[in-house]
């Protein structure tokens, strides 16, 4: 139970007036706190947490839903597009099939069908699984404020733990992939097979490398990906550089050591397989019967 | 399964698998659960909690500037004689709310109620308390204070040690807290009235597993008598032993402010709270010194094994004893000593858990065995084997093992079954040219042998003098029985022994709600008794009514008869209790003898395989053979076994309570993790019966037995994949990788 | 705010703070208690209902997003939404045939997720989209026989 009755919704119906909302209540001091499918927000509602004075309700917005294949190798998702939107859709799985396992691999179909991957980019949670598929295929974050579009890269769009560089009279309308050339590879360690919170999320796409929950904001590795775009392989030596790219922590689901252990784990595995077979990690805990994790 | 009777006459209802009878309501969402419920006048209930786990109470204020008009606030000052301020169980020791020392978090200080319940928590966040803080213990390990010791001791272990060519093993095992995560949390409503609104007594209604302590507990509470109590249990959303003994305290409370407010009150807790305040398992060290001859033949047991029972005794030295008597497992040995102890600590109360310490000191028994085999070179399963209970051994408290051992039956079976279902996964694995496993994965097998006595320790089944019985009518007989169902299939259960009793149709039969004004006190439903020994209660009704009824061969004679007997008597009821089975012997002051008229025996074996990469253990397959008697519902008995397996394996790999200054950090869902059906093994199941005689168509227990082994068969196998020793659940990635460092 | 729904195939007219969690809003403005609250966290799954025919936890979903939509609850699945047992559902009568409800607590959720599986759904898949229903007492093997051959049924 949430104390509802106190908590005011607007529920434009246009892109367009939710828009000029957002602006008056930038302009007044007191801006909207924008809800789409509020697979986040309301577990926080139901824990306690004092809710924002007014929401803005996106839900109606149809503008910004679904998700398709853009030009020869890119991809556009509307603002509202769900994780179960990337699932279903050919063209990502096609041309992206590491965002398939990830979504498959965010709770359980029922957050999969109201999740948003805008609403999990705004989030910031470091341990939101899709993102990190998304910055490794250098996606770019569409915002929109009343009277200007820009497009910021998802490897800049965070400041810090859970800050981004949205403007308060901004909405995310759309994230744009030009996807990379490469082996795609995404691996989710979580506390259980499914309906888990990540505790090392590794996503890849050629040289290009992502990790989860093992820093404040989802990262790129820098220092790994110049190593390796640069035709290193020395797992010791790939190792000792994205140690110096992930600062994880002890927290109540595990160990910085343990951490650390299962990044450098997954960075042996992937240089391992760069120059085989493109192969696709496989998602753990959707195996075939009768293994189950 | 036999469905036959020991006179070689087929059994109609019982082993067969009949309609349940609370089926359809529940699977329509008809079925009502506590928070289903209202009341007209209801109003709402909440607790303040202490944040700190020890401490003088300095103060419980209500903040003056809040506007506190439409609530009710209760503290210990409103519970005045003939009631006390005590939650009556084993010690008396725990109050139903903290007078002037908090000696845990979340200790419940003081009541709030309202009619809104935004506004009731905006009340809670306006009570201030103020404390003297006190250093805590925190650490059973390092605790010093006790709350229960016992000791078991059979022959001269010392002597055995002390012997020429005797092999010696040690080894230390820990358990961690287990929270019993019924889907379903804590909840009641309290209204005044028992039998009408201004009787001056009081009704409780609640999701709960023994409404029978409940009225003990509210009793004392009110200083009511006993007559101007009423429980009445609602369908209730799982128990596991959670709901064995919190419901009085949580009663207690809605109680009290349902007699200050003159209102129905509802107490449901949201998730967090229930996981913070309520019972756990209790954690667990054990240490086994083992003496052997090489051969491997057990000569002498010592075990030393320690509690965490928290802040208050609660149910620990029931808990303790079952631990304790199950410490050396399914084993013979000529030398016994265990010293069992409960340690208090600054944190909630544990209580309760399927199993009830068996699972604890059985983990550690069966660790330990893989142990013995390791060092002294010897096969597992032959060093098992070698000293595996058979009929006429005598157990640690002395107790010879008379009838119905399976031990080495349910081993063999679980063998055989485990290596049918391998065998059909390999080539399901091979045709599905599922190669990937191959190169890296460390893999192995692991085994537990176990077994869970049925029903109260050695004189509790006399001390609780459970009764039951039925009532007649024109169609059919009314059970009268104050067992409760909570998932495990009670009503069906009972109502197919005396069904088959009668020899009457099972749907003759009709089971009454446990409402305290209207059923007799069979005793909690817990220990695995509901079928053993209940169930025997009613079985004997339904033989003395059959008797009254004289002749019948079949539903329309039965009817006839019925009608004839209720017209000569008016109405007839006929209640039993219960009646110790004569060849049973115990005495509580020295701890020797017949602990249980009977033991459920088990096998399991787990294969699993260790990701390379993260660590995680995954099982891929785990078998379970247990000997239960007999069958009474197959279906129900086979879910059970499913259903305690499961959290058996939960706890050995998953389920973890984080604990920080005495409270639980990953009070959530997100954070307590249970399995999913991805995290889930295909569970084999091999139901094995060997009667037992005292029991309803040879029924034993079934509920907990299934717990017991499931840990050290992950563990054992986990040790065979690595080669690295592990000695701890859950057995986490974290910890695996460490021992695999 | 007046919210007009359609559950179980009747139109329904509620006036409900819009922030108003769906799962309080069946529990207490439409009196369908069927659906349950197990965590408030969108783990369990006990409060899932279908919306538009996709599963979701209705404790994460405010009452305005679903103006308009077609709900369907545990109370719609038998016919003419009936509690006898002979009006039963297919899903629902293989439930009970498998002993695939114990305490009860999770099956509505856990029907309404089974309900939004793909018709041809293999084992694996049944196990993939029921990962976001907790089932404590089961151990989840005799919901998999109930879904299966539901789902046998639904092939045939």
């Amino acid at each position: 139970m949430i104390a509802a009755a106190g908590i005011d919704v607007l529920r434009p119906r246009h892109l367009k007036d939710a828009l000029m909302m957002m602006r008056v209540a930038a302009d007044e001091g007191h801006p909207l706190v924008p809800m789409a499918g509020g697979t986040d927000l309301f577990v926080t509602l139901n824990a306690g947490q004092k809710p924002a004075a007014r929401y803005l309700d996106l839900w109606r917005l149809d503008k910004l839903r679904g998700v398709r294949a853009d030009g020869k190798r890119g991809l556009w998702f509307g603002g509202l597009a769900t994780y179960t939107d990337c699932i279903d859709s050919k063209a990502v799985q096609k041309r992206l099939p590491i965002l398939v396992d990830a979504a498959r691999q965010v709770g359980g179909v029922q957050i999969q069908n109201r999740g948003t991957l805008a609403g999990n980019i705004e989030n910031g949670s470091p341990a939101a699984d899709g993102v990190p598929v998304l910055m490794a295929a250098d996606a770019r974050v569409v915002l929109r404020s009343l009277d200007a579009e820009r497009t910021v890269p998802l490897a800049e769009y965070y400041t810090g733990y859970r800050k981004t560089v949205r403007q308060p009279d901004e909405l995310i309308v759309a994230i744009e992939i030009d996807v990379p050339e490469g082996a795609q590879r995404f691996d989710k360690v979580g506390t259980r097979a499914a309906q888990a919170i990540s505790k090392v999320v590794m996503a890849a796409v050629g040289h290009r490398v992502a990790f989860g929950s093992v820093a404040p904001v989802i990262v790129r590795a820098h220092k790994l990906e110049a190593y390796v775009a640069g035709g290193g392989r020395d797992v010791a030596e790939a190792q000792r550089l994205v140690r110096e790219d992930v600062k994880p922590i002890d927290d109540v689901r595990s160990t910085a050591e343990y951490r650390r252990r299962v990044v450098e784990n997954l960075v042996a595995s992937w240089i391992g397989g760069l120059d085989g077979t493109p192969r696709r990690g496989k998602a753990r805990g959707l195996d075939k019967a009768p293994a189950s994790r | 399964m036999s469905k036959k009777k020991r006179n070689g006459e087929k059994l109609r209802t019982v082993g067969h698998n009949v309609a349940r009878a609370e089926g359809v309501e529940k699977v329509t969402g008809a079925a009502r659960y506590i928070d289903d419920l209202s009341f007209d006048g209801m109003i709402y209930g909440a607790t303040v909690r202490s944040t700190v786990p020890a401490g003088r109470i300095v103060a419980v204020e209500q903040d003056p500037a809040f506007d506190w008009s439409g609530f009710t606030f209760v503290d210990h000052r409103d519970i005045v004689a003939p009631g006390k301020n005590v939650v009556a169980m084993i010690a008396d020791d725990q109050p139903f709310l903290a007078v002037d020392r908090v000696r845990h978090q979340a200790e419940p200080l003081a009541l709030l109620a309202h009619a809104d319940r935004a506004r009731l928590a905006e009340g809670l966040a306006h009570v201030r308390v103020r404390y003297e803080s006190e250093t805590a213990q925190l650490d059973f390990e390092s605790a010093d204070k006790v709350l229960k010791e016992i000791a078991i001791r059979r022959g001269d272990v010392d002597e055995v040690f002390a012997r020429q060519g005797v092999t010696v093993v040690e080894g230390t095992y820990r358990t961690g807290a287990q929270e019993q995560l019924y889907i379903e949390c804590n909840g009641v409503i309290a209204m005044p009235g028992a039998s009408n609104a201004d009787d001056g007594g009081i009704s409780v209604y609640g999701s709960m597993q023994c409404p029978y302590y409940v009225v003990r507990a509210l009793c004392v509470l009110t200083g009511l008598p006993r007559e101007k109590v009423r429980v009445v249990q609602t369908t209730t959303g799982g128990g596991f032993g959670g709901k064995e003994e919190y419901p009085s305290l949580i009663a207690g409370h809605a109680v009290l402010l349902a007699r200050k407010s003159g209102r129905p009150v509802k107490m449901v807790y949201e998730r967090h709270e229930d996981l913070v305040a309520t019972t756990k398992r209790h954690p667990s060290i054990v240490r086994h010194r083992t003496a052997l001859a090489k051969d491997g033949t057990i000569l002498a047991i010592d075990v030393d094994l320690r509690l965490d029972g928290g802040a208050y005794v609660t149910l620990s030295p029931v808990v303790l004893s079952r631990a304790a008597i199950h410490a050396t497992g399914p084993y013979r040995a000529e030398a016994v000593r265990i010293r069992g102890r409960v340690m208090m600590t600054n944190t909630p109360p544990n209580g309760a858990f399927r199993g009830f310490g068996a699972p604890q000191s059985q983990f550690a028994a069966e660790v330990h065995m893989d142990r013995i085999a390791g060092e002294l070179g010897l096969d597992p399963i032959a060093l098992r084997k070698k000293n595996l209970f058979r009929t006429g051994d005598v157990t640690a408290t002395g107790q010879k093992l008379k009838d119905s051992v399976a031990a080495h039956e349910v081993l063999d079976r679980a063998l055989a079954r485990h290596a049918l279902a391998t065998k059909k996964n390999k080539k399901r694995a091979h045709n599905k040219n599922d190669a990937a496993r191959g190169n890296g994965t460390p893999s192995g097998t692991g085994i537990a042998l176990f077994f869970h006595g049925s029903g109260f320790t050695g004189g509790g089944e006399v001390k609780l003098a459970s009764r039951a019985g039925l009532a007649l009518a024109p169609d059919g007989v009314r059970l009268l029985v104050g067992s409760t169902e909570i998932g495990q299939g009670t009503r069906t259960m009972h109502a197919q022994i005396v069904a088959e009793t009668l020899g009457i149709p099972y749907d003759c039969v009709e089971t009454a709600d446990p409402d305290t004004a209207r059923v007799p006190d069979s005793g909690p439903t817990v220990a695995s008794r509901t079928c053993m020994v209940v169930g025997k209660i009613l079985q004997r009704a339904a033989e003395k009514l059959r008797a009254e009824l004289g002749e019948y061969d079949d539903e329309k004679s039965f009817k006839k008869r019925a009608r004839w007997l209720l017209a000569e008597r008016g109405s007839v009821e006929i209640i039993e209790e219960y009646q110790k089975p004569g060849d049973i012997v115990w005495s509580d002051e020295t701890y020797e003898g017949d602990a249980y008229g009977a033991y459920a025996w088990g096998c399991n074996i787990a294969d699993v395989e260790i990701d390379p990469i993260s660590y995680q253990a995954r099982c891929t397959q785990f078998t379970t053979a247990i000997d239960i008697g007999k069958a009474i519902h197959p279906i129900l008995a086979e879910g059970q076994i499913e259903g305690g397996t499961l959290q058996g394996i939960g706890w050995a790999l998953y389920e973890d309570v984080v604990m920080r200054d005495g409270k639980m950090q990953n009070a959530s869902l997100t954070n307590y993790i249970i399995p999913t059906t991805l995290d889930t093994p295909p569970i084999s199941v091999e139901i094995v019966e060997h009667p037992y005689a005292n029991g309803p168509f040879g029924a034993k227990g079934v509920g907990e037995c299934p717990i017991d082994g499931p840990a050290a068969a992950i563990v054992n196998a986990i040790r065979a994949a690595t080669g690295k020793r592990l000695d701890e659940v859950p057995a986490t990635p974290e910890r695996i990788m460490k021992a695999m460092a | 705010m007046k919210i007009k729904l359609h559950v179980n195939g009747k139109k329904k007219s509620v006036e409900v703070p819009p922030m108003k969690r769906l799962l309080d809003t069946l529990r207490e403005d439409l009196g369908l208690t069927g659906t349950k609250e197990g965590c408030g966290e969108g783990e369990c799954g006990a409060c899932t209902v279908l919306v538009d025919g996709a599963a979701v936890n209705a404790c994460l979903v405010p009452t305005c997003q679903v103006d308009d939509a077609e709900l369907r609850t545990v109370e719609g699945i038998a016919r003419g939404g009936g509690k006898e047992a002979a009006r039963l559902h297919r899903l629902q009568r293989a439930f009970l045939d498998h002993g695939a409800a114990q305490c009860g607590i999770c099956t509505p959720g856990m029907l309404m997720a089974a309900l939004a599986l793909p018709k041809k759904a293999t084992l694996d898949e049944i196990r993939a989209g029921l990962a976001g229903n907790l089932c404590r007492c089961t151990g989840y093997m005799k919901i998999y026989d109930a879904v299966a051959q539901f789902l046998d049924g639904e092939r045939a």
